[in-house]
């Protein structure tokens, strides 16, 4: 059992190593080059590397789990989101059970206020983004419901570009408050009717936002730290 | 104007309200009664509380800028310290979360222990907000005898994982320890001593003159205030609400034992008390059970040890102490996830502040800010 766990953690290294050549593991070798050789054009192979390595380990395990993968949400309330919308909806599917909506973001707001309204999504879990730099739209908007009634959670995700701004949903459900804030505060995304926009977590007068990815991790507002705090950095 | 307008929290930079007898106060950041570093600004007309405005971020630490630059596996053990006084469940959350993402399941008997170790930890929270939120109101003794029977939650802990408050009990796959001998002897020596106590509590409490007037009627938010505030717990079932997320979409081996959820009516300060201290009690019974049926078997599912899991994003949330703790997790096929959202309890349940003292006294609020029971290290992050 130790030792092929430690296999397992070796394989990426040896995949290096396999092309220089080690003949002392031949039987592991063979398991090993199909992932080297696979792996010199260097594609996005997230399931390749954890894939192999349990079928090699023990097959009778019943591990190896079967890649998973979105599958089509049929509902009819999906089917109806899409009969009003049509292509506004651009996605609907369910993920490892989560089941979630990507939306333009032209009909973000009309659909939320109908998943609270007639769909009784009545309790906003969560309010949230992320950034992708490489992308025209660079932000994603995550807004998480859940409805009592229904037990069901339903994520609903646009899409915006840098400097866009969202219809906020502080009038649908008050707690998307300082979820909204703090969305601001890490993302600079800013929320139209947002009844008080400004940083929660930092400092007002900080620049910059960190989470988004040109962000370095120990990357500091020096000025504000050092008008504030009267030293050179915290670092 | 829509109906939210009412949660709106002031803006007391703008000073143009004040009349003659108004004036803003300023609570914290360090006031002992906050519990951490909280800043409240009070408008106050005498004693009265027309308003407030929290002021938080003193312990922001960039927890989930951190993820990003740390593999799945090395982020485990920074979650432990956002609700520091109930690791347990936030390395639960986060473990759980991974697993649903590399699409693991945990043995049973791994599942098992994550109930007892969780449930372990939310009568260690529960028994450190009772302390220090009878502290508040003036009642000195209770945090004694808190502490005191807290103590011995945390030297399980201590024989379990060699830690006592940022445990890292949990690794992604399972438990990375197996229980260790007597675990099981200890765990129901601790059911029998505790229960006692409780009533001890409540002995000291419940009929108490002081305390209930201090609490009964005091920071009222109904069903639907919650609802609309986002608030989970204790605080929305002590508002009549019947939803705890162990049983509404169970998760660890919580479907294979029996609890009630325990409710109240008028959502006030009083009832939350005593929901909480129910919730004890039925931990207690959640833990007799849990030992009774613990499996034997493995305490890790094999999990490789590169983790890498598939490009996709999940959300999953368990049943904190506090309320509804949420993981959102968005992978990018690399070994470092692209981006972690912790959902806290905590800061959420904040927001309903400025909700439960408006017209109130300046006491209360101080009594409201203990019965929500947060922890700093979880609002700020």
């Amino acid at each position: 059992m130790p030792d092929e766990k430690s296999e397992l953690d070796k394989s990426p290294q040896q995949a290096n190593n396999g092309l220089a050549g080690d003949p002392d593991k031949a039987p592991e070798k063979t398991v090993n080059a199909a992932p080297a050789t696979a792996a010199s054009p260097t594609p996005p192979p997230p399931p390749v590397a954890p894939k192999p390595a349990p079928a090699a380990a023990k097959p009778a395990a019943p591990a190896a789990p079967p890649k998973p993968a979105p599958i089509a949400w049929e509902s009819p309330l999906v089917a109806s989101l899409k009969q009003q919308y049509g292509s506004g909806i651009r996605e609907a599917a369910i993920y490892l059970k989560d089941k979630y909506l990507v939306v333009d973001k032209s009909i973000v707001f009309d659909v939320l206020t109908r998943m609270r309204d007639d769909e009784t999504f009545d309790y906003c879990v969560d309010v949230t983004a992320v950034h992708w730099p490489k992308r025209e739209e660079q932000f994603d908007v995550v807004y998480i419901l859940y409805s009592f009634a229904k037990n069901e959670r339903v994520r609903i995700e646009t899409m915006i570009k840098d400097g866009e701004k969202v219809r906020s949903a502080f009038s649908l459900w008050p707690t998307a408050d300082w979820l909204e804030r703090e969305v601001f505060d890490m993302y600079g995304i800013e929320f139209t009717g947002h009844p008080g926009l400004k940083r929660i977590l930092l400092p007002e007068g900080w620049t910059g936002y960190p989470l988004r990815k040109d962000y370095g991790i120990r990357q500091q507002d020096q000025a504000w730290i050092k008008a504030n705090i009267g030293i050179e950095s915290g670092q | 104007m829509s109906p939210s307008a009412e949660y709106k929290t002031l803006d007391l930079h703008d000073q143009t309200f004040l009349d003659s007898n108004e004036m803003v106060l300023n609570m914290g950041p360090q006031h002992p009664s906050t519990h951490g570093v909280l800043r409240v600004i009070l408008k106050l007309d005498g004693e009265k509380v027309l308003g407030t405005e929290c002021v938080i971020g003193y312990l922001h630490r960039g927890v989930e800028k951190i993820a990003e630059n740390r593999t799945y596996v090395q982020f485990n053990p920074y979650v432990d310290r956002m609700d520091y006084v109930a690791a347990v469940s936030n390395g639960l959350g986060y473990c759980e979360s991974v697993e649903k993402l590399i699409n693991v399941e945990a043995p049973p008997r791994a599942q098992f222990l994550r109930v007892i170790l969780a449930e372990l930890n939310r009568l260690a929270s529960h028994m450190v907000w009772l302390g220090t939120h009878a502290l508040d109101i003036g009642a000195i003794t209770p945090l004694f005898y808190t502490f005191r029977d807290r103590e011995e939650v945390l030297k399980i802990f201590e024989k379990y994982c060699g830690a006592r408050l940022t445990t890292h009990a949990f690794r992604i796959g399972g438990c990375i320890y197996e229980a260790y001998d007597g675990f099981e002897k200890d765990v129901l020596k601790y059911c029998d001593f505790l229960e006692p106590k409780i009533d001890e509590y409540e002995s000291l409490l419940t009929g108490n003159r002081i305390w209930v007037q201090r609490t009964k009627g005091v920071g009222i938010l109904n069903a639907a205030d919650c609802k609309a505030l986002g608030v989970t717990g204790p605080v929305l079932r002590a508002a009549g609400v019947k939803w705890d997320l162990r049983k509404a979409q169970p998760y660890a081996a919580y479907d294979q034992v029996e609890f009630d959820i325990p409710t109240a009516q008028n959502g006030d300060t009083f009832d939350r008390y005593i929901v909480r201290i129910q919730e004890m009690r039925q931990s207690v019974r959640i833990l007799r059970q849990a030992v009774d049926k613990l499996p034997a078997g493995p305490t890790m599912a094999k999990v490789p040890k590169v983790l890498k899991p598939p490009v996709g994003r999940i959300y999953h949330s368990i049943e904190a102490p506090k309320g509804e703790l949420g993981y959102f997790i968005v992978s990018d096929g690399s070994t470092q996830p692209y981006r972690v959202r912790v959902r806290p309890p905590s800061f959420v349940n904040l927001q309903a502040l400025d909700k439960m003292v408006r017209g109130a006294l300046i006491a209360d609020v101080v009594a409201v800010i203990g019965t929500l029971d947060i922890v700093l290290g979880e609002v700020d992050r």
